[in-house]
């Protein structure tokens, strides 16, 4: 075993300053992910697009010419597991670009760690907003939106389509999302709707497999509106509790992530939810940029794992656009030669890149600049599950922070004319 | 009595060398080490006939009470945070244990592991002050008044826990030769006769709680330094059944055993989830199986098994044949 | 406010049954052989995903929906009966001359092994069966709606239980066998009963009970990886609160726990996790024993 080690370090020691001269025999990603664990019903379908993207990219001959070979790390392992394979995969594996991660806490283990290896990172799924507000990164890039405009969308798309509800309240998971997007959320609501009360802020432990307690305090609260920007096994428990017991009848419910679901609730979703898809990925979305493309995925991957993509496909192959796209600009960047670790960070600086439906831009804190969709559902014959209607896209410059300000402090000041800008297009279900 | 030197040697020089044969790994072995100053803890109590379920209290409380501290200091230096990582699990270990030492075996045991379940509900609840469970973020310390670098700070940190696994085995190892130690010894054998001697079983068993809760929690704030980052798993009670499953693991009849059990240990896991991604826990779990079925006292067990069959001058006492 | 004293007991009651019916085959798993069975999560998880698949399956193959509950018993009856008997005749009988530790790690072991058991044969995408749930409706409460399943099966089922094995230990030739062999295994034997045996039983009847609360609460629930493993300490929790061995107990601490829960929900969100744990080290340390323990006499 100490063999092992002592070949892969020398290896890894020798090989790197070949590699700034001449092309590499593959490319590796070390790719982040949910592999056990009840994130892992993001983190495999994540996977499971990474394996396809890579396949097709090597069908075309890889990068440049040379094939890329993903490695896989499970956050589901632990965070000590995830800090030791990360440096491994980074160091030993020589890893070119990592993706990482999935859950908000891990980015902000990973994103530091990342900075001093001076390794190109890929921030593919996690939503936390105050990664880049805090700091000033040079090696982590975030190639979707974070919570402030996913949450702003809902709130905009919820305040219009019904400008007259009084109470509100909240169940979020207890941890770094559950937290932010609350917070991000009431505080623009407060801005935006000022005499509108929360009567209940519940935040039930992560993987919490019975919401009996809170469905029964809702049930005696009556609220207008309940938030819940829940996912994967919660929110399926969560949605399928409130619905056994009539509270999605009593309430209108706000579910951001909800798209994620729609698949596996089936028939216990009804329609009059406003559902959210973390940013504007939706198999039938309206406005993508090159629908034969995206048609031509949707099929591909509904034929290798028997479902429709939801968003982690579609944040994974925006991550691996971007990645792509960073490789290209650097290569040219460098001349004849392949690109050092140093080159492909400065690459990536303000690119633009299109995964799977609409382009997605860098702007100079790294954050990306991603659209929003947000709809309403709807039951139809040609699906066994909810769809969205009344689909409405807001584009990334409206509903994102500008650079250099705090969340928390942009949404103070909203316009109380947001909700109805003209720049936000609507769409219909369209089969 | 050669082999009570040869194994420590052999093994730290291996160690020692590792910044050099396998610098990706010095990591993982930093983190092995400090699991296993957590799991000597263990062996402590073990050697009076106890079981502690709940050990991971010490672990995760140092390992907040140094991240507390170094943000509260924007870094702060190594030593003042180690001293207050020690500190906490050492008045911790003094409360609890004066409570905890009332109790023996499965009683101990569960109450040990309740205290600890307290601790990781509340480092997991109160989201505002401790991160809840994404926990939170160390930030490097100074290493003798200067600011380094990730790769100087990791191997330096190395070294010393190296050092400070050493200094901890030999002064565990001197514990068990002294009055207190051996007192350890009559406690599990028969508690009364202790008494009937004039000492108190309570403090004997309170000397040797602090001791290992101490080591525990140097284990944890060796692992928030090197680590830069705490989550309230820390002290879960998984971790706890972790300490023991190293314990017996590398052997608990010997302080080298839970180094190298820890060591052992890691490399499996790591190994595991590098290749078999999606069975790790399961070969961990079957390791385990294969060493308690067949081999139940531990990998120094095994070894001076094969020692003595190699090396028989020593006739076969009652003590060495002594189950753990 | 009495409408929410009375809407956190419901709440409590149904918790409580579930939780219950988890402890009490572990308090006589301890009670009989002395090994604390860190498996018994894992027993609850397996009972779970396999009466939501029989579920889904009868489904799938259009018969009767009301087929669904038998379908529940009977999942948790192979679970316990197979996994559990399994478990013992291989792995733990082969431990019992050795330490107590070595015979909880073994537990250990096999809760790990079967956590990666479940990933395999079942998958990580959540998976849900609530026919047994929907088919009985709701009932009003004041203005808030419970489903009949929790408010009134679940509780119901637990009281079935706690009965049946009252009645079993005390008045039943195997349950009177069970019952010697806990109190003096040697003179038991001295006595002509197949200690053996008997702890094979027991395991089993123990490792079915906790198959059965993991069935019972599988229509209410998505099942993830990972559900055994926070059922495991909640229920060490109850038996130890309890009293390791007291049946009767783990019933009435169950009700204590879920109550506690329940109104630290409503009253102090904070506490809800903590509070199982609270109860536990409060009641040890005025009661090491239990509520109901009975203290041992210290053998010179």
């Amino acid at each position: 075993m100490r063999n092992l080690f002592a070949a892969t370090a020398a290896l890894a020691l020798l090989a790197t300053p070949a590699l700034a001269q001449q092309k590499p025999k593959e490319i590796v990603l070390g790719i982040t992910t949910y592999l056990s664990g009840p994130a892992s019903v993001f983190g495999v379908p994540g996977r499971d697009a990474a394996d396809l993207l890579i396949e097709e990219i090597n069908a075309k001959g890889g990068i440049q010419g040379v094939p890329v070979r993903a490695v896989y790390i499970d956050e589901g392992a632990g965070t000590e597991n995830l800090l030791a394979e990360y440096r491994r995969v980074s160091q030993s594996e020589n890893a070119a670009f990592t993706l990482a991660a999935i859950s908000s806490g891990n980015c902000n283990a990973l994103v530091p760690v990342a900075e001093d290896l001076k390794q190109p990172n890929i921030m593919w799924d996690c939503g936390t907003q105050q990664i880049f507000e805090e700091k000033r990164y040079k090696y982590s890039f975030r190639t979707q939106a974070n919570a402030t405009p996913e949450m702003l969308a809902a709130l905009l798309y919820l305040v219009q389509a019904k400008p007259d509800f009084k109470t509100i309240a909240v169940v979020n998971q207890d941890y770094a999302w559950g937290r932010d997007s609350w917070n991000i959320f009431s505080t623009a609501l407060k801005a935006l709707k000022p005499d509108v009360r929360v009567v209940a802020e519940m935040f039930p432990k992560f993987g919490a497999p019975d919401y009996s307690t809170e469905i029964t305090r809702l049930s005696a609260l009556r609220p207008d509106v309940i938030l819940s920007t829940s996912w994967g096994g919660d929110l399926d428990t969560f949605v399928r509790q409130a619905a056994a017991r009539g509270l999605l009848k009593q309430s209108t419910f706000v579910l951001p992530l909800a798209e994620s679901s729609l698949q596996r609730l089936g028939d216990t979703l009804p329609e009059g939810v406003i559902v959210g898809a973390r940013g504007d990925h939706w198999f039938l979305h309206p406005a993508a940029e090159d629908p034969a493309r995206h048609k031509a995925f949707v099929e591909k991957y509904k034929a290798k794992t028997g479902s429709y993509p939801i968003y982690p496909v579609y944040h994974m192959a925006q991550a691996m656009a971007a990645m792509q796209a960073g490789f290209e600009k650097a290569v040219k960047a460098a001349g004849g030669n392949w690109p050092t670790k140093d080159q492909l960070a400065e690459a990536m600086k303000g690119l633009e890149f299109r995964g799977l439906t609409r382009t997605v831009r860098l702007r100079e804190d790294n954050q990306g600049l991603e659209d929003q969709l947000i709809g309403t559902t709807v039951r139809v014959k040609e699906y066994p599950f909810a769809v969205l209607d009344n689909m409405k896209l807001y584009p990334a410059d409206l509903v994102t922070t500008p650079v250099g300000q705090k969340s928390e402090e942009w949404v103070k000041t909203l316009d109380k004319g947001m909700p109805t800008s003209p720049k936000i297009q609507t769409f219909a279900f369209k089969p | 009595m050669a082999a009570r030197v040869l194994i420590p040697a052999v093994l730290l020089a291996v160690l020692a060398a590792v910044p050099f044969t396998a610098p990706a790994s010095v990591l993982l072995f930093t983190l092995a080490l400090a699991k296993g100053l957590a799991v000597l803890g263990i062996v402590v109590l073990l050697r009076a006939g106890q079981v502690s379920f709940g050990h991971a209290l010490y672990f995760g409380a140092s390992a907040y009470a140094v991240a507390f501290a170094a943000r509260a200091m924007q870094g702060g230096s190594v030593s003042l945070l180690l001293l207050a990582g020690v500190a906490a699990a050492v008045v911790t270990g003094i409360v609890v244990g004066l409570f905890v030492v009332r109790y023996r075996y499965i009683f101990f045991g569960m109450l040990n592991l309740a205290f600890s379940m307290v601790l990781y509900s509340v480092l997991e609840k109160f989201f505002f002050i401790t991160g809840g469970s994404d926990g939170l973020r160390v930030p490097r310390p100074t290493l003798f008044g200067m600011a380094v670098e990730r790769f100087e700070y990791e191997t330096t940190l190395f070294y010393l826990t190296l050092a400070l696994v050493v200094l901890c085995a030999w002064l565990v190892y001197r514990y068990f030769q002294s009055p207190l130690g051996e007192a350890l010894r009559a406690l599990k054998s028969n508690e009364t006769r202790l008494e009937y001697i004039g000492l108190s079983a309570r403090g004997v068993l309170l000397v040797a709680y602090v001791i290992s809760a101490a080591l525990a929690g140097l284990g944890g704030t060796l692992l928030a330094l090197v680590q830069g980052h705490v989550t309230p798993e820390l002290s879960y009670w998984v971790r706890s059944g972790e300490f023991v499953f190293i314990a017996i693991l590398g052997g608990a009849g010997s302080v080298v055993g839970p180094f190298v059990g820890a060591i052992v240990y890691e490399l499996v896991r790591a190994y595991a989830s590098a290749f078999a991604a999606d069975v790790w826990q399961m070969i961990l779990g079957g390791f385990l199986l294969v060493i308690i079925l067949f081999a139940s006292r531990g990998l120094v067990g095994m070894y001076q098994d094969v020692e003595e069959r190699l090396f028989s001058r020593r006739v076969v006492t009652g003590g060495r044949r002594r189950p753990v | 406010m009495t409408e929410l004293l009375l809407l956190a007991v419901l709440d409590g009651l149904a918790y409580a049954a579930l939780v219950f019916m988890v402890a009490v085959g572990l308090t006589l798993i301890f009670g009989v052989l002395r090994v604390l069975n860190v498996a018994h999560g894992s027993f609850y998880a397996i009972g779970a995903y396999t009466a939501t698949s029989l579920v889904i399956g009868l489904g799938a193959a259009g018969w009767s929906p009301y087929l669904a509950y038998p379908a529940l018993i009977i999942s948790a009856v192979l679970v316990g009966a197979l996994l559990g008997g399994l478990i013992e005749t291989v792995l733990l009988r082969r431990v019992y001359v050795k330490e107590e530790v070595l015979t909880l790690l073994v537990t250990f072991a096999v809760f790990m092994i079967l956590e990666d058991v479940q990933r395999l044969v079942w998958g990580v995408s959540p998976m849900f069966a609530d026919a047994p749930l929907s088919l009985l409706g709701t009932l009003a409460v004041g203005q808030v709606y419970y489903t009949a399943y929790q408010l009134l099966l679940l509780p119901a089922a637990a009281v079935v239980v706690l009965v049946a094995l009252r009645w079993f230990l005390r008045s039943t030739l195997q349950g009177r066998l069970i019952v010697a062999v806990a109190h003096d295994r040697e003179a038991a034997m001295a006595m002509g009963i197949n200690a053996k045996r008997v702890y094979m039983t027991t395991f089993m009847i123990g490792a079915t009970l906790a198959a059965l609360g993991g069935a019972l609460a599988s229509p209410t629930t998505s099942l993830t990886p990972g559900i055994g493993t926070d059922m495991i300490v909640l229920s060490f929790a109850v038996v130890a609160t309890a009293g390791l061995g007291q049946v009767e107990g783990a019933a009435v601490t169950a009700v204590l726990l879920g109550l506690g829960r329940s109104f630290a929900v409503y009253l102090y969100p904070e506490m809800q996790v903590l509070m199982p744990y609270l109860i536990m080290v409060v009641v040890l340390l005025f009661r090491p024993q239990g509520l109901f323990g009975v203290a041992e006499m210290r053998k010179v």
